[in-house]
């Protein structure tokens, strides 16, 4: 089970961000070549990220690339850099259909075979901002074995609404719509990105929202805010002991054959116990969480 | 007869009447203004400069400084040759000198520092004789040992009074403390000063006093305070400055010295302006307070004083207006000369007293050597400061900086300038990880057991090749154009001309 509760858009034509963006320790970084590189740095910056992807630094981190769109003509060559240059997971900017995802898995299984690369071991990300995406977003998320996650991208879907950003109420149906799919589906989800920097409180505000929703995490835009989040999702001391004890109780009804988990005399559920094991999981990677 | 009572004592002039010997004490009304001349050359002409002689000045409104460029102009235009430049550092705006080198009116310089098109054509070879380069107690220590003879200087401040008594928080343009001004006050020949404006005697509190002023000039404008804060002095939003920033705060936590009355100088680059609010929390946490801190003062300095974090800040540099505010309104907030913060010959200097100071270098090399001078491309775009002098005092100096800056590493083989000897420095801090030198060993073990990314300086080194590539060695000519002095006067380095 990977944690995926930040991740972190790096531009991919910054050579300094690009070498240096491991070191906040983001559980995902995402190099993009789509919307933060201009047309004239379209090349460029493929050729960057193909470099960064073979960093060694970068181990421990799950890489994804964020490519332009299948229909411009920088999609298949920005493909093809991530595949063959190492990225765990592709991330399809604009997805409104499943046929995009189907032609996307149909272009990595080519190019995985035409260089040796072990064929489903790309992984797709599915990022959904258009009022046909959230709508769709099921079928999407069903759409290929090699989804891992799909996001929620704000702005255009904002606009695609004929709204804009505001107190999180325009959101609220998409956000419950990805989210309900991408638990359906089994994968995991991601909110938007915050992008007022300066406004830590409402970073928290959102993240706090976000996370009693349920969703995995958020795509973040500066690293400022991965500490913020991590810590946000750091469990307290309480639910840390109830975690342990849900866990303990659960490897000890293994061990003794048990079909039923007990704990003080109640029964727990299999899910309780996914749900302590993910609890640990998040204290491990960040520790308790400081007020 | 009165010359009759004259007693006539072989080898004692016989007296002469009140005023004869003091041409001054003719009464108030001849007395009070008699310092006060109309212009600055009038001024110089009073002095009495001639070509040859080494003239000083102070840079508290570091890039806001309005009155070097003016003197120097002023001086080229009367015609000196041969003129020794002796001010406690020069900055980007001092580009404005360089016809007056080339014609001859500048001959030699004494500086902590130089950047801009000044440092560009200096390492270029625009002097024939090498810049002398010292740290804030070298200078002290040069004038102090007689090689830096200061026969005039010219000491810009917003207000003084008709004496001469003046401080940088009176008047309109605050530079805070006066702390450069104070030594060549006090060790100068000649001293004319130059206001912006004259207030009523007496100016309270006299940082530069009246029986250290011959000359005072009227002048517009002597600096702009907005302008101090520009360069190396600024606050940070940077997220690899602020995890720095929060390692350094982890590093003085740890390193042994974080006890209640502790003492601290933090420096100015963006992580050491930063660290002082990660502190807090910690300071807060373990309810620790410091005695005192050095600087080069920040706001963030002042924050920490006015929450009751830090006793009394010890200022011989204001570094923005805040600081400079804070001189004023703080009663715990001290004003220093630089003899009293740094000099290695006087009889104390404070920073043999500080517990940890933080630093930042251009280039770190390693066995720990220090380059704040020079840059990847080998020309003069920084100073020396206090690095030196503080990182010699204190008794654990923390070096801050990123591993990269954009694809040139920091962390390198062999600095380029040897400035501050790696004998004296402590801990390097990056983003990728903390060094300590090998010769503190009980620093290294703490910061260890307290969980923090401890890697010798080799691994960091390698780290940074192997995200840059080794970058090729720098080109220098023979030429020599700058001397690196060690804060006790010795000779550390050299600066060589860049190839064109």
């Amino acid at each position: 089970m990977r944690l995926r509760r930040s991740m972190l858009f790096v531009p991919g034509s910054s050579a300094a961000s690009l070498s240096t963006a491991f070191v906040f320790k983001p559980d995902s970084v995402m190099f993009d070549l789509e919307d933060a590189v201009s047309l004239r740095e379209k090349d460029a910056a493929r050729l960057l990220v193909f470099h960064a992807l073979q960093q060694p630094l970068y181990d421990g981190i799950e890489r994804v690339v964020r490519i332009n769109p299948l229909d411009t003509p920088f999609g298949h060559d920005d493909l093809q850099a991530a595949i063959r240059g190492g990225a765990d997971t592709i991330r399809l900017p604009k997805t409104d259909t499943p046929e995009q995802v189907r032609e996307l898995e149909a272009a990595v299984e080519r190019i995985e075979r035409d260089c040796g690369r072990e064929v489903g071991s790309t992984h797709l990300m599915a990022a959904i901002e258009s009022a046909s995406g959230v709508v769709n977003a099921l079928a999407i998320a069903q759409a290929s074995p090699r989804i891992t996650g799909i996001a929620l991208a704000g702005f255009d879907y904002v606009m695609d609404m004929q709204t804009q950003r505001g107190d999180g109420t325009e959101l609220f149906y998409a956000r419950c719509a990805v989210l309900h799919a991408a638990r359906a589906a089994k994968i995991d989800c991601y909110d938007v990105v915050f992008s007022d920097l300066d406004d830590e409180e409402g970073f928290l505000k959102e993240v706090d929202l976000i996370k009693r929703l349920g969703f995995n995490g958020k795509s973040l835009i500066n690293p400022r805010q991965i500490e913020l989040l991590h810590n946000a999702y750091a469990p307290t001391q309480e639910e840390m002991d109830y975690a342990r004890r849900v866990v303990a109780a659960a490897e000890k009804a293994e061990k003794q054959g048990l079909g039923v988990i007990a704990m003080g005399g109640k029964m727990i559920d299999g899910p309780v116990v996914d749900n302590a094991r993910r609890v640990l999981d998040r204290a491990a990677a960040s520790g308790l969480r400081k007020e | 007869m009165a010359s009759d009572r004259n007693p006539q004592v072989a080898g004692l002039a016989p007296f002469a009447g009140f005023n004869a010997k003091i041409p001054f004490a003719t009464g108030p009304e001849a007395n009070g203004d008699r310092k006060i001349l109309p212009d600055l050359e009038e001024a110089i002409r009073r002095t009495g400069l001639k070509d040859g002689m080494t003239v000083s000045f102070h840079h508290a409104f570091r890039e806001g400084d309005k009155v070097i460029n003016l003197v120097v102009e002023t001086l080229a235009r009367m015609g000196f040759k041969d003129l020794t430049l002796a001010p406690s550092s020069l900055l980007g705006i001092n580009a404005a000198i360089i016809p007056n080198i080339q014609s001859g009116v500048i001959r030699k310089l004494f500086t902590s520092g130089l950047r801009g098109k000044l440092g560009e054509a200096i390492s270029n070879g625009l002097m024939d004789e090498p810049v002398t380069f010292h740290s804030h107690g070298g200078r002290v220590a040069l004038i102090e040992q007689g090689e830096i003879e200061i026969d005039v200087a010219f000491l810009g401040v917003s207000a003084c009074d008709p004496f001469g008594n003046a401080n940088g928080v009176s008047g309109r343009s605050w530079c805070g403390s006066l702390g450069y001004a104070m030594v060549d006050a006090m060790y100068a020949d000649k001293v004319v000063m130059l206001t912006e404006e004259i207030v009523p005697f007496p100016n309270n509190p006299a940082s530069i006093r009246q029986d250290q002023v011959d000359w005072i000039v009227q002048v517009e404008e002597v600096g702009d305070p907005a302008k101090i804060s520009v360069g190396a002095a600024r606050a940070t939003t940077n997220p690899r400055e602020l995890l720095i920033a929060k390692l350094c705060a982890e590093v003085m936590e740890h390193a042994g010295y974080f006890e209640d009355g502790f003492s601290m100088q933090t420096g100015t680059g963006g992580s050491s302006t930063a660290t002082s609010r990660f502190l807090e929390h910690r300071m807060r946490a373990k309810g620790i307070k410091a005695g005192w801190a050095l600087g080069g003062q920040t706001g963030g300095m002042v924050d920490l004083h006015e929450k009751g974090l830090i006793g009394t800040l010890v200022d011989t540099q204001s570094f923005d207006a805040v600081a400079a505010r804070s001189l004023q309104a703080n009663a715990s907030h001290m004003e220093i000369s630089t003899q009293f913060y740094a000099s290695p010959l006087s009889k104390g200097a404070t920073v043999d007293r500080l517990d940890m100071v933080i630093l930042s270098a251009l280039e770190i090399d390693l066995n720990f050597n220090v380059n704040v001078l020079t840059g990847s491309d080998g020309v003069v775009r920084g100073a020396i400061g206090g690095h030196a002098d503080t990182a010699a005092g204190a008794n654990l100096s923390i070096v801050v900086g990123p591993l990269l800056r954009t694809r040139i590493p920091t962390v390198v083989e062999q600095v380029t300038t040897r400035v501050t000897p790696g004998e004296t420095v402590g801990v390097l801090v990056t983003e990728h990880g903390i060094a300590v030198n090998p010769n503190r060993p009980d620093v290294a073990e703490r910061l260890k057991a307290a969980g923090l990314p401890v890697k010798p300086i080799g691994d960091l080194y390698q780290r940074a090749i192997s995200l840059s590539g080794k970058p090729e060695p720098l080109e220098f000519l023979d030429n020599v154009v700058g001397h690196v002095r060690y804060r006790d006067g010795t000779i550390i380095d050299t600066v060589r001309q860049i190839a064109p």
